[in-house]
């Protein structure tokens, strides 16, 4: 935990891909245990700061800290290990691994079988197996699958149930954080506000940190803690919902400039 | 009980009346008949191509180079198990578990065991080393850059002779290195080109071996984290899965599996030479599994039996006489690969998901693959090359 108690943190933060800015200079905290979410307009670098939290991407300028320990050159299955995990905006299921088999790969980090005692399947691998399928299960209810599903093939499941394997999957690893990517794409309303309860519960139940990168502004409003805003990779704005709401280059940035 | 243990349990079995039908088929034949011949051959196949399964089936990185590995398993017997190091302890031989005339011939001559084992060490180094240079690389280049090290590892046999290796040559160039020690494993006497029972029983042995190691790591984390890099390997990464381990642990395994069959086959062909290591064979060995099923274990083993016959038996034996016998003089097994070619478009047509498709491959044949969950609106994630970072 850094001193101010974030999480997670960005210092000046900048990724340029040739000439273009995708983040520009961003500062950005995380208190441990709350919901955040980033939001703005269509290519505003939401993603692309994303991909550098978790290392797919490296930042141009800048550091990160999560837990207090710098991450800025660190690869993405070792920040995995730390206890940061994600999905994706598209999702990124493994399609031709059942929802189980998913999950058992978001375990990967934390069990222990080698390429030797893989193939003498010592006793000790033979239990940590069965306890993974076994957690492997739990989560997969946990996040509301029905139990039929949990050996087909994820690419054979629907949209939300796809989604949901998703959470799980990055769940799997015990993150401290989950890094969300636009989780109610393409959900209806009523599914909408159940993740949003499921995350409340994430929170609660798990004492996890959530980050949320979301369009969905009757979502953002309700489950955010603080909010966010970037535009053209820079941040333009931060700070509890009401707030963000009201702020004047907010409106603009979605609206346009009102012609004057 | 779940789908897969009983699937596991049907591997089980399905293995044991396998392995035990085929230990028996050696007393329905003569000591030295030709099928034998074939027979052994077909088996030495099945093991090398259970070894590029874990490679190109499981793991997903197309290796045409796979001959490499049979190359460096040859040489490895070559050394270690012939009369080529004469000079060696003053001309008296180094000998170790070997008994009979072996035991007074120069040269060094170790019991098979040891040198299989020197062989699998070898060539897994050989695989990673190979495999690191093509980490950073996707689908067709690390095709590109297999074939070259697969054509690198042949002309460097070939002009192995321009190479001094502790005051002798490092592979004898074209000439080889031959003869060659027959095998002797423990507790056995040496084998002899008359009998070819004890070799089938031999090959046999190391098919069952590496079957065994092909289901343990198909159901395991490390077999799991090999289709999640197939999949997505911008997914399994981030779901904790490292790449550079994974992968080289892949080309490893795979190669280690063809050095153990490139020793078996030195010493069967009781000569090492570098015209045996043509790009061709790993095509062969591809061809094989392909035909078979990619990724499905029973099915690389039955792609690997009937490619071996065909190319041992089938077109040499039935179909060479034909041309001859309506008035056509030419030589059908020089047309060999032409004719496996024709038989891979047959199958690419008519069964391309391979004789035993894996279940997976089927459903990304019926165009379900990686990416086949993604919704809608996100540019591809072009990572930066994470891989290679320590």
């Amino acid at each position: 935990m850094s001193e101010n108690g974030a999480v997670l943190e960005t210092v000046s933060v900048t990724k340029a891909f040739g000439g273009l800015t995708a983040v520009d200079d961003v500062n950005f905290e995380i208190p441990e245990r709350s919901i955040v979410s980033i939001i703005g307009p269509n290519g505003a670098g939401k993603t692309t700061f994303f991909n550098m939290l978790t290392g797919l991407y490296r930042p141009t300028m800048g550091r990160i800290f999560f837990e207090g320990r710098d991450i800025t050159y660190v690869r993405p299955d070792r920040i995995l290990a730390r206890g940061m995990a994600r999905t994706f905006q598209n999702i990124r299921l493994f399609a031709t691994m059942s929802a189980l088999e998913n999950v058992l790969v978001g375990q990967h980090a934390r069990l222990r079988a080698g390429l030797f005692r893989s193939i003498l399947r010592t006793p000790g691998v033979h239990r940590e197996e069965r306890e993974a399928r076994e957690k492997g299960r739990e989560l997969l209810e946990y996040v509301g699958l029905r139990p039929d599903a949990v050996d087909q093939m994820s690419a054979n499941l629907s949209y939300g149930d796809q989604r949901r394997v998703e959470i799980a999957r990055a769940l799997a690893s015990d993150p401290n954080v989950l890094l969300l990517d636009e989780p109610t794409a393409g959900m209806n309303p009523e599914e909408s506000k159940r993740l949003t309860d499921f995350m409340r519960k994430l929170r609660d139940d798990r004492g996890l940190t959530i980050l949320l990168i979301e369009h969905d502004m009757k979502v953002v409003m309700d489950v955010s803690e603080r909010i966010t805003v970037l535009d053209h990779g820079e941040k333009i704005a931060e700070g509890p919902p009401e707030e963000v709401r009201k702020n004047p280059q907010v409106i603009e940035a979605y609206l346009g400039k009102q012609a004057s | 009980m779940s789908l897969s243990l009983f699937s596991r349990h049907r591997d089980l079995v399905l293995a044991l009346i396998l392995l035990g039908g085929a230990a028996v088929v050696p007393f329905f034949f003569e000591e030295g008949a030709p099928f034998m011949d074939d027979a052994v051959t077909a088996l030495a196949y099945v093991v090398m191509a259970l070894g590029l399964n874990i490679v190109v089936g499981f793991a997903g990185l197309l290796d045409l180079g796979y001959v490499a590995f049979f190359a460096i398993g040859a040489y490895t017997m070559g050394w270690l198990g012939s009369g080529f190091a004469d000079k060696i302890n003053d001309g008296q031989g180094v000998h170790i578990g070997v008994s009979g005339f072996l035991d007074a011939l120069p040269g060094i001559h170790l019991n098979f065991l040891l040198i299989a084992v020197a062989a699998v060490i070898t060539t897994a180094i050989a695989g990673a080393l190979i495999g690191l240079p093509t980490l950073r690389l996707r689908g067709d280049y690390i095709a590109i850059v297999t074939l070259a090290f697969g054509e690198i590892i042949r002309v460097f046999a070939l002009n192995g002779t321009e190479i001094d290796f502790f005051g002798y040559t490092l592979t004898n160039g074209a000439q080889g290195i031959t003869p060659v020690d027959k095998i002797q494993l423990p507790f056995t006497e040496q084998f002899t080109s008359l009998n070819l029972r004890p070799w089938f029983w031999t090959a046999l042995g190391m098919v069952a071996l590496v079957l065994f190691v092909n289901f343990r790591l198909r159901d395991s984390r490390l077999g799991r984290a090999w289709i999640a890099v197939r999949e997505d390997e911008i997914a399994a990464a981030s779901m904790g899965v490292p790449l550079v381990r994974t992968k080289l642990l892949a080309y490893a395994t795979g190669a280690a599996f063809g050095g153990i069959s490139g020793a078996f086959l030195g010493s069967y062909l009781n000569t090492v030479n570098a015209d045996q290591f043509q790009f061709s064979f790993s095509i062969f060995v591809l061809a094989m599994i392909i035909l078979g099923g990619l990724g499905n274990i029973w099915g690389v083993v039955l792609g690997a039996v009937v490619l071996s016959f065909a190319n041992n038996y089938l077109i040499p034996d039935v179909l060479n006489p034909i041309p001859g016998d309506i008035g056509l003089d030419f030589d059908l097994t020089e047309l060999s690969f032409g004719i496996f070619g024709f038989l891979l478009v047959i199958m690419m047509v008519l069964r391309p998901e391979g004789l035993l498709p894996e279940r997976r491959r089927k459903l990304e044949m019926a165009g379900v693959g990686a990416g086949a969950t993604a919704g809608v609106g996100e540019t591809e994630i072009e990572p930066d090359v994470f891989e290679t970072r320590a």
